[in-house]
């Protein structure tokens, strides 16, 4: 291979990198499958789902740009309103429509507050996020006329989705909804990062002013991954609002900010499925721990996490090596693949 | 075909013999979701303790079906009592739906009681309208106009004039607000400002100084149960009460739970309000003491809404001989009258609000510990905000 030319090389790289890796059909498979296999759970698997459509929004910027925020709940926020506003005032009656515009108007939002993003290195950007959403947590207190301020957006309902599937009790069409956005908006997420451009932000995280002297638009760059995210943002927001016909001021909360880190920082950063994976984790721990001891849970929590961070999350992923050893004998494109290579040697 | 239809009826027939003779052992389910975490943590002990205390003096056993109580935490985060009610319904198939710390999560929650056909019992929000959205509601706790219209009447009455209200920017402030204010003018009083405050962490001193700027005769205050004390703290910190200027309220902003810690500034404060522990009657005597005996602290108002929730559970359980479906037990609920730590109290049948006694109280020291002692009764108080839509 060492004739080849090095351009090609890390061309060939780089699509076995974007290559579908056998774990992410099995994980992806897992996940449809438990749309029959737990019926029962179908409640707690939609707000994984909505927390993981989140984390990965958090991930574009912070995995792959390097944009440390405290203040993701603010697009999150912000779609949520939208959504229940909506629906509300019957302005836009489809959910799937209303999704859409929700996310658009977050991103919206993102455009806008980037610009002050730009500026300043880390600190700076967690304290510009954070003021950012806590700004907009007061502007929807301080208008309860519109939003209900403290006692919450009442009276909103969701009609059902495409005029045929009611959002019934058991949960069963909200996540089957959660989980098809969730797929669309991870493909879509995989394939940005995937792309050259996904490449360039992944080249200014690592070093911004030699990016921007090889000819990345490093600010253009940073703007239009903001913007989307904070789009991924909004519709997690406005799925959570049409899954549960609520909203209220906690979908602006700081804690929500800081769950979602927790949540990208138990699961991982950079490869996309960090926030899914934290997600799961997250919300079950929470749950469980919840259920044992309604009044002691955060106390647990914060020792798992501690915990976490001492063993280290390398340690862990080295306990799932025989899995990923596995797997990897399993797929099957990798020999065909080798013999192909093989063939086109002279 | 024929028999086919036959043996299809037969196994329904034997199906259903079994069913009902599974619930007359099936332990009745009660789903308790209350802030156990959080800033409204208080309201969640409190109510714990006043249900745990009922099921302990009374059995878990009422009409030949157990009682068994799941308790959750929504850390007063509406959208999580949400899926917590959802799941006590879906999964669980609990009966009643119980707790609810504040008037957001009562209201998340009431969609849900009127589609699982399942009782929503509030054991503590206040808001006058959660009764109305759902058919399946009822209500042991109180509603703030209950404690406001009479206060107002009080005060009329008592040489207070001018009056400042100062509220927490909410539904329960505004109905208290509200409330009060009407019925104030009503009786020839006057309400020289209106100040709001938010309802998350609030600091009082620059309220409190606009307040004090517009020289009332009273300043009515409302804030929700554990802010009391900082609002004290902070009104005698400004040197109000040298400038006489006195303090009225619901009973809200001096909580039994948090009285004994806020000094002597609150001495003299008169609350209207249907709970104290200072309650004289032999029914609260041992509720009090039975109580400090199984907590270290003292009861408030929000634990009597727990034990009078159950009360009424039981109650309602004991006249439908065990039957536990929504519409039976609400209608065994209506017009439920008995006797309560607080005094003697009803479900009203047309609204499923309560009806109490509502008792002007002062805060005095009692053998070295503060408490709201009761001076005055106004008996019977249906919610005023609903009495007067009619």
């Amino acid at each position: 291979m060492s004739q080849q030319p090095p351009g090609e090389e890390i061309a060939r790289r780089l699509v076995a990198r974007a290559s579908w890796q056998p774990l992410e059909v099995l994980f992806w498979a897992a996940a449809l499958a438990s749309i029959y296999v737990l019926p029962g759970r179908h409640l707690i698997l939609t707000e994984i789902a909505i927390l993981g459509l989140f984390a990965l929004s958090l991930d574009l910027i912070l995995g792959y740009a390097g944009i440390v925020s405290l203040g993701q709940a603010a697009f999150f926020g912000f779609g949520a309103y939208a959504a229940g506003l909506l629906a509300k005032y019957d302005l836009v009656t489809e959910p799937l429509l209303a999704l859409i515009v929700s996310g658009v108007a977050a991103a919206l939002v993102g455009f806008v507050t980037s610009f002050l993003v730009l500026r300043g290195s880390d600190l700076t950007r967690i304290m510009v996020t954070l003021g950012v959403a806590l700004v907009l947590r007061e502007i929807a207190n301080r208008y309860a006329w519109l939003t209900g301020g403290a006692d919450g957006l009442q009276g909103v309902e969701i009609k059902p989705l495409f005029g045929l599937y009611r959002f019934d009790m058991f949960g069963h069409t909200a996540f089957c909804y959660a989980l098809g956005v969730l797929i669309v908006l991870f493909l879509l997420a995989r394939r940005i990062v995937h792309s050259p451009f996904g490449l360039s932000l992944q080249s200014i995280k690592g070093n911004p002013v030699r990016a921007a002297a090889v000819g990345i638009p490093v600010n253009g760059r940073l703007v239009a991954i903001y913007t989307i995210a904070a789009g991924y943002a909004g519709v997690a927001g406005a799925l959570l609002t049409q899954t549960t016909a609520f909203t209220s001021l906690s979908v602006l909360d700081f804690e929500r900010s800081a769950d979602l880190l927790l949540v990208l920082i138990i699961g991982g950063t950079g490869y996309l499925y960090g926030g899914l994976i934290g997600a799961i984790l997250f919300k079950l721990m929470q749950d469980y721990l919840a259920a044992l001891t309604p009044q002691y849970w955060p106390f647990w929590i914060g020792l798992l996490l501690v915990a976490i961070v001492l063993i280290g999350r390398e340690r862990i992923m080295s306990w799932t090596k025989p899995i990923r050893a596995l797997a990897r004998r399993l797929d099957w494109r990798r020999s065909t693949t080798a013999v192909a290579v093989e063939g086109q040697r002279p | 075909m024929r028999r086919l239809t036959a043996l299809k009826a037969a196994l329904a027939v034997g199906l259903l013999g079994l069913t009902s003779a599974a619930w007359a052992q099936d332990p009745v389910k009660i789903g308790l979701i209350l802030p156990m975490t959080g800033q409204q943590a208080s309201t969640g002990k409190q109510i714990k303790a006043g249900v745990d205390l009922y099921i302990k003096e009374h059995g878990d056993t009422v009409a030949g079906r157990k009682i068994e109580v799941i308790l959750k935490d929504d850390a007063a985060v509406p959208d999580n009592t949400k899926r917590l009610a959802q799941e006590l319904i879906v999964n669980d198939k609990v009966s009643v739906i119980a707790g609810f710390g504040v008037t957001p999560a009562a209201l998340a929650a009431a969609p849900l009681a009127t589609e699982g056909k399942v009782i929503e019992l509030v054991m503590a929000a206040g808001t006058s309208i959660i009764t109305e959205r759902s058919p399946y509601i009822a209500r042991t706790s109180f509603t703030l106009a209950q404690s406001s219209v009479p206060l107002a009447d009080w005060a009329a009455k008592n040489g207070i004039k001018k009056v400042v209200t100062m509220v927490s920017d909410y539904a329960p402030g505004h109905d208290a607000e509200k409330s009060f204010s009407d019925r104030f003018k009503e009786a020839g009083g006057e309400v020289i400002e209106a100040i709001r405050f938010p309802l998350a962490n609030p600091d009082f001193a620059p309220f409190l100084q606009r307040a004090a700027d517009a020289k009332p005769d009273a300043i009515m205050v409302f804030v929700p149960s554990g802010q009391g004390g900082t609002f004290m703290k902070q009104f005698t910190e400004r040197g109000l009460d040298k400038a006489g200027i006195k303090v009225i309220g619901p009973g809200d902003v001096t909580d039994d739970d948090l009285l004994p810690a806020m000094g002597d500034a609150v001495l003299g404060a008169v609350t209207a309000h249907f709970y104290s522990a200072d309650h004289p009657s032999a029914k609260n005597q041992a509720y009090v003491e039975a109580f400090k005996k199984a907590n270290n602290f003292r009861p408030n108002f929000m634990s009597v809404g727990g034990y009078d929730g159950m009360h009424l559970i039981y109650e309602a359980l004991k006249k439908t001989g065990g039957k536990a479906d929504g519409d039976t037990l609400i209608a065994a609920m209506k017009g439920m009258s008995w006797e309560s730590p607080r005094g003697p109290i009803s479900i009203d049948p047309e609204t499923r609000d309560i009806i109490q006694n509502v008792y002007m109280r002062k805060v005095e020291k009692k053998a070295g510990e503060l408490y709201n002692v009761e001076f005055a009764t106004f008996e019977g108080i249906k919610d005023p905000v609903k009495a007067a839509k009619k």
